[in-house]
């Protein structure tokens, strides 16, 4: 109970590192905007940092392009050893309409690890909220893999036809009951 | 005086009140004609790839499995969610939903997969998209095949002499139902 009670007191705060590389300032102006007193993500700590250094978190966005790379890089290894990598936004899953582009890396996936994926585009602000509550443990995850199927195998095509009707005729005719072919 | 100006900056922060909001602990619905999660109906999809062919982040792709199965994988993480799909769609299969908590921490769970029951051409043995308003493909549901000799038969007998009732079978003919879960 006291355990739970310090970690309730000392619940980390997680100071984040905006980093764009080469995004089109869409998800920008939404991690801003997550920033404003309207959705004042300061309630869970979060508050944005000029350096690397000072950060826990990287809020990744835009595509990663060429020039940028290094860079993106270098601003990952000076975050400190516990670092979250939110990529923020298509581009930064997996480099949204310019994917297979000469001058772009195909994303944050490709630069560096990330741990938390946002989609949007840009993803509302409400989004990037969620995104954080997830990664803070506060709401639990609403999205899972969907398959869905038109018809089962096997198909049963040939039951409405006569073929399907007359089908036993022939063992019925040996004088014998040949459940081989009532498969439904 | 200036405890005075300070009591009336206490009463205009007073009067503006709290604006944050409480989100995620408290549901927010999106705004009408949001553009969230593109959902796809798969008793109205045809398979006719014509999502595929038009989205411009190409997050939408069509395989064949086999001659009567092609699977349609449609991976939302790189989706830019434009809407494009939905105008092209000609049988109104794909849906934008207002869904827009998508935030996970593996890819994978950001893709649909659907497996489309096709036709079969008996000349190149690939799928191909079936019409409803094409009697041969209808007639190929009511379990009509080209490719064994008997049926063939038939076919020709109805195609050479126009039997009413074969059309108003095939006239009520719906598409595959919905699999229970």
């Amino acid at each position: 109970m006291w355990e739970k009670l310090v970690k309730r007191a000392f619940r980390r705060s997680i100071w984040v590192y905006h980093c764009n590389s080469g995004a089109c300032n869409g998800c920008d102006i939404e991690i801003l905007n997550v920033l404003t007193p309207y959705y004042d993500v300061e309630r869970f700590g979060i508050r944005l940092v000029s350096s690397p250094r000072h950060a826990d978190a990287m809020l990744l966005s835009g595509a990663v392009t060429r020039p940028t790379l290094p860079l993106v890089k270098k601003a990952y290894q000076a975050i400190p050893a516990p670092k979250l990598v939110f990529a923020i936004g298509s581009c930064a899953i997996g480099g949204g309409c310019w994917y297979d582009t000469y001058n772009v890396t195909g994303g944050g996936d490709k630069a560096i690890p990330v741990n938390y994926f946002i989609p949007g585009c840009p993803p509302r602000p409400e989004a990037i909220i969620y995104g954080i509550a997830l990664a803070l443990g506060l709401v639990d995850k609403k999205v899972a893999p969907v398959e869905l199927k038109q018809m089962e195998f096997p198909v049963d095509m040939y039951r409405q036809t006569k073929l399907w009707e007359q089908r036993n005729v022939i063992y019925k005719l040996l004088g014998e009951e040949d459940d081989r072919y009532n498969l439904y | 005086m200036w405890l005075w100006n300070k009591l009336k900056q206490l009463a205009i922060s007073l009067r503006a009140g709290v604006v944050t909001l409480h989100y995620p602990f408290e549901p927010r619905p999106a705004p009408a004609g949001f553009r969230g999660q593109p959902v796809w109906d798969h008793t109205k999809c045809i398979g006719c790839a014509g999502c595929a062919n038009h989205c411009p982040a190409r997050t939408i792709f069509l395989r064949d499995i086999c001659q009567e199965v092609r699977i349609l994988l449609y991976d939302s993480a790189r989706c830019t969610y434009c809407g494009r799909c939905v105008d092209l769609c000609p049988e109104k299969a794909i849906t934008m939903s207002d869904k827009f908590e998508l935030a996970t921490d593996n890819r994978q769970d950001l893709t649909q997969a659907i497996e489309l029951f096709m036709m079969t051409c008996q000349r190149c043995g690939r799928c191909y998209d079936l019409e409803i308003k094409n009697y041969i493909d209808r007639l190929t549901l009511l379990g009509y095949r080209y490719d064994s000799l008997e049926v063939r038969k038939v076919i020709k007998k109805s195609t050479s002499e126009f039997q009413p009732e074969m059309l108003e079978k095939t006239a009520t003919y719906q598409r595959p139902e919905r699999l229970e879960k």
